[in-house]
């Protein structure tokens, strides 16, 4: 998989990078207009992560020709701005998503292996890992075939979990993800650590053969047993 | 005081004091005017009784002053010689026609000297003079009518032409009173030719250019300084996390950073809520439309619901009256979120919330502090009445979006709970 991350601000897009690379993806970058617009169009990229505010042109413009190309649905803006304006323009101008900066790298993970799923659909309705399968379409978990029940929340909380898998997802992240703009009062109390909780119960009451290991306080980690 | 009452207050003391002063010297005058009428009288009395006094010399010897006003004395010579025409006032015991009994009545006197047939006279006459204390009555009267007839004029006088000619005035003032800065489009007008009210309107209108300049500045800076710290943000955010990710870390390192990323996050939140404020007060929401808030607020007690049952809090809903609202359906959002947030977190154990929609009403009260809080302050900015709990933006944003559409939001404690009320109609 070959991702581009048309990023001006160089500490920003080597982040990027290295969060990327971590999901063994193969990650290329470009800093400027034309440097972005020579490779968008020599390439193909499974997904381009767009930022609008470049040297030398907007990156409006570059969706705009690659709409233009027929090239536009795998595009993820990042943005500074968060501007309907903008948002509504880039995703008229076919981008599959908007995600305003600052972000957490787990979130982009999300939002990338997103696009990328609807980009090679083909049989990929579900996430698997070890004896879990998780089914996006009819929001259902099945360990060894066998359906477990879950609630909206938990569901949202262990697909986002498997979308990160190995990775340390950040309670913030988490909780923004999960509870969108509401969760800014969660720090506040152990609710994530309560909702945790629950949910590694039902994993562990299903026999999966995966484990949320807590990391000091910070945030958990999805592996495999 | 107004400026019409103070214009009288000066006019009629100074009224006063003119018409004071210029009835002592009418007085004066009129008295000394009255005597050398009198004084010609009697130097005409004089020429007739000594006139008579040759032909008739009985006249000689009339000595007291009884039904004639004049008395003849003989004297020697060298007394008639040095006599010389003198007029003074004094007193004489007389019946006037306006006396029951004969009473002391003030007199004009001329006493002179002549010589008839070789002897010499001594001739007084009298006149009898206007009561001085009489026409001192008489006068005061008149004064005080000529002051009371005055002042009437001036009242009349300031209320017609001076209230006309401050009339553009008064309605610049209310004009200025009405003035919104960042809100009011027009700047006040004064409708006149008058130099002095168009040079007002001119200087107040520089200062207010001034202002609105400043606080469109102000606007933007904070609108551009959060935006230019997005940036900044992700990139320390994200290499946070990647630093948390590192293997070789000690567990004490770890917490250090998390400690850091978890400030971060706080910072991030803040100036997400400070460019939402700016972006309100720069009118960037615009898209109004027709907003169910009954809808609103049961998606938020939805999104909220996992939050209050962990913390205890019963929420609960009465009365719930459909209205739809013309506004920006996120800043209702918002609105609704906000409050009940506010609602939630700021209990006590076990605490509730109970929220109503009534007549256009959004009524949000909930348990929590004992005591009241400072309805003068809880809008503000900043503004925070716990510690740890956000950073006080939540409420101001709620005004910001009320301000901004022309609802009414209010605080007040009422049985022991805390009632935030917004009223979507606006009139």
């Amino acid at each position: 998989m070959k991702i581009l991350v048309i990023e001006d601000e160089v500490l920003l897009q080597q982040s990027i990078k290295e969060s990327l690379e971590k999901e063994s993806f193969l990650v290329e970058t470009a800093s400027d207009f034309y440097a972005a617009m020579d490779k968008v169009f020599v390439y193909d990229y499974d997904c381009i992560l767009l930022d609008i505010m470049l040297p030398n042109g907007s990156g409006l413009d570059i969706l705009n020709e690659l709409k233009e190309a027929g090239k536009s649905e795998n595009v993820i803006i990042i943005s500074a701005k968060d501007s309907l304006d903008d948002r509504v323009k880039g995703l008229e101008l076919g981008a599959d998503d908007y995600l305003t900066k600052p972000f957490h790298l787990a979130e982009l993970n999300a939002r990338v292996k997103a696009v990328l799923r609807r980009k090679h659909l083909q049989g990929n309705r579900a996430i698997s890992l070890a004896n879990l399968e998780l089914d996006f379409e009819d929001r259902t978990l099945l360990v060894d075939g066998k359906a477990v029940s879950l609630n909206r929340k938990e569901f949202d909380i262990l697909n986002y979990f498997l979308l990160n898998k190995n990775r340390l997802v950040n309670k913030t992240a988490l909780a923004e993800h999960v509870w969108g703009d509401n969760s800014d009062q969660a720090d506040n109390f152990d609710f994530v650590y309560y909702q945790i909780k629950n949910l590694r119960k039902k994993l562990q009451e299903c026999g999966a053969h995966v484990e949320i290991e807590s990391v000091y306080g910070v945030g958990y980690k999805l592996v495999q047993k | 005081m107004k400026l019409l009452n103070q214009s009288l207050k000066y006019l009629s003391l100074s009224i006063l004091m003119i018409v004071t002063i210029w009835s002592v010297i009418f007085y004066l005058n009129m008295l000394s005017e009255i005597k050398s009428s009198i004084d010609e009288g009697l130097e005409n009395y004089k020429r007739l009784i000594i006139l008579n006094a040759a032909e008739d010399s009985t006249i000689l010897t009339k000595k007291y002053f009884d039904e004639s006003f004049f008395t003849i004395q003989e004297i020697s010579r060298e007394q008639a010689l040095s006599t010389k025409d003198r007029y003074f006032d004094t007193e004489l015991y007389m019946q006037d026609a306006d006396d029951q009994a004969p009473e002391v009545e003030p007199v004009r006197m001329l006493t002179t000297a002549f010589e008839m047939n070789g002897s010499y006279y001594e001739l007084k006459v009298a006149n009898s003079m206007v009561e001085e204390d009489d026409l001192i009555q008489e006068l005061l009267w008149d004064v005080v009518w000529l002051y009371v007839v005055l002042i009437l004029g001036v009242v009349i006088i300031n209320n017609i032409v001076l209230r006309s000619l401050w009339k553009p005035f008064y309605d610049f003032l209310q004009q200025l009173k009405n003035y919104r800065l960042g809100r009011s489009k027009q700047f006040p007008e004064v409708r006149t030719q008058t130099r002095e009210f168009v040079d007002l309107q001119e200087a107040v209108n520089t200062l207010l250019k001034r202002s609105v300049a400043t606080f469109e500045q102000q606007k933007e800076f904070i609108g551009n300084a959060s935006h230019e710290l997005q940036t900044p943000l992700a990139v320390v955010s994200n290499k946070l996390e990647l630093m948390l990710e590192e293997e070789s870390l000690s567990a004490s390192q770890l917490e250090n950073i998390a400690e850091i990323f978890q400030t971060i996050q706080q910072l991030v939140r803040l100036n997400k809520t400070l460019l939402l404020l700016s972006k309100i007060d720069n009118k960037q929401f615009l898209e109004n439309e027709s907003v169910a808030i009954h809808e609103v607020i049961s998606v938020n007690i939805e999104k909220l619901i996992d939050f209050s049952t962990f913390i205890n809090i019963a929420v609960s809903s009465s009365e719930m009256e459909p209205i739809a609202v013309q506004m920006d359906f996120s800043l209702a959002n918002i609105v609704v979120a906000n409050l009940l947030k506010n609602a939630i977190f700021h209990n006590h154990e076990k605490g509730n919330v109970n929220i109503s929609l009534k007549a256009g009403v959004l009524s949000i009260a909930n348990t929590g502090n004992p005591n009241p809080l400072d309805v003068e302050k809880i809008f503000q900015r900043f503004q925070k009445f716990d510690s740890n709990k956000g950073a006080g933006l939540g409420l101001a944003i709620v005004k910001a979006i009320c301000e901004l559409y022309g609802f009414e939001v209010s605080y007040r404690f009422e049985n022991g709970l805390h009632l935030f009320e917004v009223n979507f109609n606006t009139n």
